[in-house]
């Protein structure tokens, strides 16, 4: 049973989503550090992510790219600020060109991911988005409305359905 | 790039206005001050360590951005919060909130595959 919660303040431009799992702290802190799993949950299954280069220590980039239903594959870069296994791990996320060369002119988000123990077992993932300013949250928000937009059509299929 | 259709294509610019607008603090209280009552523009001049001229540009900013309306009445300038930009601000949010709740069902989904469970 997943338990999450959003908070969103719009003056910081700041979110954070605070979901709690049954997994270990480990197998958690796998979700980042295993690429292959990584893939499964950072896009949406019809614009699925490919890590390229991933190597979660202080200073390196890693590289990914999603491949859209278009055939479309937009690449982003993240560069690792902070890491401490398996409790945090600190990010820039940014967008970068087809050869996977960062674009300056992109806006870039701050993550902070945060995981404790739970009493009684399971772990809690606290991940605070920072963004660099209400306009590189506006442009992100329409870079990624597509997940918005397709989950609302799947669920007006759903509903048609019955 | 992908736009939010849900408000026609003028959504995006207004939206941005909105978040500029908010994103300074005094003008966040007079969003709130004039969300619970109407007030004239030199009663809001009275609750800020500012001049007049100062708070009227504040005002100014946050009505170009649509997020209060003006009228006059009498001498007076009213304002008032206009909830409809309000609310168009805080879907940009609930746009961002949709993409992470997709993220972390599909982490849940992860974490309870037997298949992937194994390889730690």
């Amino acid at each position: 049973m997943t338990v999450m919660t959003i908070e969103k303040d719009i003056g910081t431009h700041t979110m954070t989503i605070t979901a709690e799992f049954d997994a270990d702290i480990d197998r958690t802190w796998q979700l980042w550090a295993d690429p292959r799993q990584l893939e499964r949950w950072w896009g949406p299954p019809f614009y699925p992510a490919t890590f390229v280069d991933h190597d979660l220590s202080v200073g390196s980039i890693v590289t990914y790219y999603m491949t859209g239903p278009e055939g479309d594959q937009p690449h982003g870069w993240w560069r690792i600020t902070a890491v401490d296994p398996p409790n945090s791990l600190e990010i820039e996320d940014g967008f970068a060109d087809e050869h996977g060369v960062a674009n300056p002119d992109m806006p870039v988000t701050h993550m902070n991911v945060a995981l404790t123990r739970r009493d009684g077992g399971g772990t809690r993932v606290a991940i605070r988005s920072t963004f660099a300013s209400q306009e590189a949250m506006q442009q992100l928000i329409a870079m990624g409305m597509e997940e918005g937009l397709r989950e609302a059509m799947g669920q007006m299929d759903a509903i048609v359905a019955q | 790039m992908v736009v939010c259709e849900r408000d026609g294509p003028p959504a995006i610019p207004a939206i941005d206005l909105v978040l500029r607008a908010l994103a300074d603090p005094t003008r966040r209280d007079i969003v709130k001050v004039v969300l619970h009552s109407e007030q004239s523009v030199s009663a809001l001049a009275r609750r800020y360590p500012m001049s007049f001229a100062a708070v009227q540009k504040h005002v100014a900013i946050l009505a170009t951005a649509t997020v209060i309306t003006k009228h006059r009445h009498g001498r007076e300038q009213l304002v008032r919060a206009n909830i409809d930009a309000l609310r168009r601000a805080n879907q940009v949010f609930d746009d961002l909130e949709e993409i992470w709740r997709g993220r972390v069902a599909r982490m849940a989904e992860i974490l309870t595959s037997p298949e992937l469970g194994v390889l730690t």
